[in-house]
């Protein structure tokens, strides 16, 4: 046997060689050479063209001194900070109300979940629409009597990146449900019988025994949560535009309009690279918990 | 909004702690399907508001209120949507929209899969020295921001002679929908019993035969996922639509969102909703039909992780 | 917008049916962002030309939104190497890094041939289409944003008087106020509100001040007492503006129209939107060019450039193309759709109404200044567009305040 199985190792790398060469290649060319690409002309003078006039960390210091980034920044922080808070807890709380062994559980989730299968855009628009004074609710609440009712989130520059939250957290939190249902789902049955036993309140073994044992399936959902509140640009673009004013502006959106509009390639990759670090920021610590964990846990 | 939710369903957390004989009516049912109620009225809405502004004239639209049912019910916005709506000269509404992106579609969601579905059997199946560093490597992809390779990728669609043509947005889809489709399949041809893949390897079977005669057969449930997860994926992809394709090209994300900002005179909301409604039409029929699937796929390839 | 579409089938299938000539029949792909209704009427006589006159094929390539995303797709493509027959651009310094990289088609030759030089009027047009002594783009427009768009019912229901400069609408204000109206439309876009100021700044602070900021980049002006009160006559229509929240300025243009809104502080492209509506000139509406204070306009317009391309018959289809745009004909059809002034000074509007005819006179008196567009870096534009839109939708932002950035990002600009 041991005569038998050395030819077909080497031809069996072989295979699996040529087979992986599409991901290689992806993970060489695009992943990796792509991004130290765009973080060497970050530190460029580029204009329109790339060019590798180098200048330091002039684009870096530009960046920061503008308003219009830090507003961007403002507002991803404001939207990160809610989507994670009302994605996790009102996921949370839908995922336990749908595991009360509830009659109708599929037509429920179904309807909870159907705003992930649309489109950044036409969530925006939708949104728009519902959200705008005119038409929309605050129209509905003042015919109802409430003349002075005010409610025009995408008009008002304070509270415009509420509006968008609204929008971003109905298309997003019903996936975010699903995720952790499946981890209230693969708790063990025991554990709800010892409780019970005990006579220990439903909310408290929810709290201190099942939500601590939920932490992997809840990392998991933060890090998806995460990589998406960075990527944010459809529903900004869809929804208000950046506007009113610049109030609304996301980093990614501020890339966009450095490298194609402003027609400063060095600005839009320096912001692009910011958002880079930001990314690896919450992946490093999460993938040395994940990964360097099991292997210690093994 | 946010704020009533907040507290309907904070209502939740007391509801388990109530008497345990369960009554169909009793207080605890109350509350949950209440809660449930009002749960699935606020998701529900946004469609409902769709689908009505959608069949209704403008003149009633500016004198009545988004939620009520239409009076009159007309389905010219949706023709007008589908068939006349104008960015600038060309007056051919969505559909071609449609098109463009049933085109891209169809390659983009089978090269992605066919490619995926390979690596991750090579990486479950047939490790070699090097293959989880570059998997590690594809993996950190995922996170990504695009915007980081946008520019670079402009650059290489041009010296592929790719740039505002179909197989170039092709190409990035599949770029793009490696990673985590990589991880689903590796996921899950690791879960399959090894026992099958061995004596599959003893009958002579190569790298190819196993593929094709027993991964391939056995996975068609995880290769329905990753089908869901594709089509809904790019059919919604705004930003490679608008960065890698030409107006001719444009997906129909891009098309709505044109259409919607192209404005004559006054905004017709009737005709932004239907076009709005028709964009969200394709993903909506295959999330409503595929059903558990669709939830499993998700969950499969994000929990997993 | 429908028969719009009935002439363009028409014509081109025309064009497709006269193959007699010798020249080889090619589609070129146009790309613009003429999207409303009054200019989607103008760029049909550009592909009706086209189509009607050579043996060549206009594919019309509009692409919504305003120029801020319009720009970006036609600049990602022309880097993309895919690039399109000819594309409208604002001359100037957008498309200066092109024309340098040398991705644009030099049309020098077609240029000396026909004599643009004479042609083009004024000069200065042509000038900013040149790059050391070559010429790479058409101009094809003379547009001036220094116009105030009256809506003559919305002050007779208000029961005041037309006013007939900047400061007497402002005082009217309040009277529009009372009757319902909202006194000054207003698009919410960026560059609505920045070429809105610019007006201001030349209706205020004399253009003399404009030219020194805006050509001469000089901080100090920037930063200026005269210039703080340009900033407080921009918060005073910051505040005649509450309550317009339309987006795109063709539907501020049509509160006017529709004699909700005052006035509207635009250029003089909504004239196209007036006339595609049915009103009158006097009439229904009344123009004040430079805010009937200083009676200056500025020349920017559109430009069409025709990038490189390694078809030889593309290239010759886009010098024939160029020299259409520029003809006596073409000329006088597109601009009185657009609203526009022709840039030859040799054609004759006799279709011209009353305000292009304001207009043509204050260029035949040679009140002309350049335009932003001509002078300003694409990153300077934008971040002015930024600083603008923030102030504008921001009403804690005091002038001082939104000066002092102001004169930053002139003392920083190139």
């Amino acid at each position: 046997m041991a005569g038998a199985t050395k030819p077909v190792r080497i031809l069996r790398n072989l295979n699996a060689k040529i087979a992986a060469l599409p991901m290689i290649t992806t993970a060489l060319v695009i992943f990796v050479g792509c991004t130290i690409w765009t973080i060497v002309h970050s530190f460029t003078n580029s204009r329109l063209l790339p060019k590798l006039e180098f200048v330091g960390f002039a684009q870096y210091e530009r960046l920061w001194s503008t308003r219009r980034w830090l507003i961007s920044i403002e507002n991803l922080a404001y939207f990160g900070i809610g989507s994670l808070v009302f994605s996790l807890v009102i996921g949370f709380l839908l995922a336990a109300l749908l595991d009360q062994k509830i009659r109708f559980e599929n037509t429920v989730r179904t309807i909870i979940l159907y705003p992930f299968a649309l489109s950044f855009i036409v969530t925006g628009l939708v949104w728009q629409w519902i959200l705008n004074p005119e038409f929309g609710i605050q129209h509905i609440v003042r015919s109802l009597g409430f003349e002075n009712f005010v409610f025009d989130p995408l008009y008002n520059p304070d509270i415009v990146i509420f509006g968008v939250l609204i929008a971003g957290l109905w298309q997003g939190t019903g996936f975010i449900m699903v995720i952790l249902l499946s981890g209230l789902r693969g708790i063990d049955g025991e554990i709800w019988k010892a409780s019970r036993i005990d006579g220990i309140p439903k909310w408290k073994t929810y709290l201190f025994v099942v939500i601590p044992m939920m932490r992997p399936t809840f990392v998991t959902a933060l890090v998806i949560i995460t990589a998406g509140i960075i990527k944010v640009y459809d529903l900004v673009v869809a929804q208000t535009n950046g506007g009113p004013g610049i109030a609304s502006e996301v980093p990614a959106k501020y890339v966009y309009d450095s490298m194609f509009r402003s027609q400063n390639l060095g600005q839009g990759f320096a912001a692009s690279t910011m958002m880079l670090l930001s990314v690896l920021i919450v992946l490093i610590p999460w993938a040395y918990l994940e990964f360097g964990g099991r292997k210690n846990g093994k | 909004m946010a704020n009533n939710m907040n507290e309907t369903t904070a209502g939740v957390v007391t509801g388990p702690s109530g008497p345990k004989p369960r009554p169909i009516l009793s207080p605890r049912n109350i509350m949950i399907y209440g809660t449930i109620l009002v749960v699935c009225f606020y998701y529900a809405l946004p469609l409902y508001v769709m689908i009505v502004t959608s069949l209704k004239g403008m003149p009633e639209i500016r004198l009545g209120n988004i939620f009520s049912p239409p009076v009159e019910i007309t389905f010219q916005p949706w023709v007008k949507a589908w068939a006349e709506a104008c960015t600038g000269l060309d007056c051919t509404g969505l559909s071609k929209g449609f098109w463009n992106s049933v085109k891209i579609l169809i390659p983009s969601a089978t090269l992605s899969i066919l490619i995926a579905s390979i690596n991750g059997y090579a990486l479950a199946n047939w490790k070699f020295k090097g293959s989880e560093v570059f998997f590690t490597i594809l993996i950190f992809g995922a996170f990504v921001p695009y915007q980081v390779v946008i520019y670079p990728i402009v650059i290489i669609l041009r010296e592929l002679g790719l740039f505002g043509k179909l197989p170039g947005l092709v190409l990035v889809h599949v770029i793009f929908g490696m990673p985590i489709l990589t991880l689903l399949f590796r996921n899950y041809f690791t879960s399959l019993p090894e026992e099958l893949f061995k004596a599959a390897r003893v009958d002579g079977a190569g790298f190819w035969g196993i593929y094709f005669r027993i991964m391939v057969p056995m996975s068609l449930p995880i290769f329905v996922v990753a089908l869901i997860l594709q089509v809904t994926g790019i059919w919604n992809d705004f930003l490679f639509g608008v960065i890698y394709t030409k107006p001719e090209n444009y997906p129909m994300t891009v098309q709505l969102n044109n259409i919607v900002n192209s404005v004559q005179g006054v905004k017709e909301y009737n005709v932004n909703m239907a076009a709005t409604m028709l964009t969200g039409i394709v993903p909506l029929i295959i999330y409503f039909a595929s059903g558990k699937l669709f939830v499993r796929g998700i969950a499969a390839g994000a929990v997993k992780g | 917008m429908d028969h719009l579409k009935k002439i363009l089938i028409a014509t081109t299938a025309a064009g497709a049916m006269s193959i007699s000539s010798v020249t080889l029949a090619t589609e070129l792909e146009v790309t613009h962002w003429w999207t409303s209704g009054g200019e989607a009427a103008a760029v049909a006589e550009f592909a009706k030309a086209l189509n009607e006159k050579t043996d060549h094929t206009w594919v019309d390539g509009a692409i919504a939104g305003s120029g801020g995303t319009a720009r970006p797709i036609i600049i990602s493509r022309i880097l993309g190497g895919d690039p399109m027959g000819a594309t409208q651009l604002n001359h100037g310094r957008q498309a200066e890094e092109l024309v340098e990289a040398g991705l644009m088609l030099d049309l020098t030759d077609i240029a000396e041939e026909e004599n643009w030089r004479d042609l083009v009027h004024p000069v200065s047009l042509l000038d900013s289409c040149t790059v050391d002594g070559r010429v790479y783009c058409v101009p094809v427009n003379i547009h001036s944003w220094q116009w105030l768009w009256l809506s003559n019912k919305a002050f007779a229901d208000a029961g005041v008087d037309v006013p007939s400069d900047w400061f007497e609408f402002v005082e009217a204000g309040p009277a529009l106020g009372e009757a319902g109206k909202i006194p000054l439309a207003m698009g919410q876009q960026g560059w609505q509100v920045s070429g809105a100021f610019g007006v201001i700044n030349i209706a205020v602070g004399g253009p003399e001040l404009w030219q020194k900021i805006n050509v001469d980049k000089d901080a100090e002006a920037a930063a200026s007492p005269e210039m703080l009160k340009v900033f407080d006559a921009f918060a005073q229509a910051r505040l005649l503006s509450q309550g317009s929240n339309v987006q795109d300025w063709n539907q501020a243009t049509n509160m006017v129209i529709t004699d909700q809104a005052g006035g509207q502080i635009m250029g003089d492209w909504a004239q196209g939107e007036f006339q595609v509506a049915g009103e009158v000139a006097g009439e229904d509406y009344t123009c004040l060019p430079g805010l009937g204070v200083n009676e200056v306009i500025s020349t920017g317009g559109d430009a069409f450039y025709f990038p490189k391309n390694d078809d030889p018959e593309i290239t010759a289809a886009q010098k024939e193309l160029a020299s259409l745009l520029l003809s006596k004909e073409v000329q006088v059809a597109f601009n009185l759709k657009k609203g526009s002034l022709p840039v030859r000074g040799d054609v004759d509007l006799e279709a011209a109404n009353d305000c292009m005819r304001k207009g043509l006179q204050i260029l035949a008196d040679g009140n002309i200044l350049v335009s932003g567009d001509q002078v300003l870096t694409p990153d300077t534009t934008s971040q002015v567009e930024d600083l603008l839109a923030e102030f504008w939708s921001d009403n804690s932002m005091t002038p001082e305040m939104a000066q002092e950035r102001y004169a930053n990002i002139i003392a920083n600009a190139d």
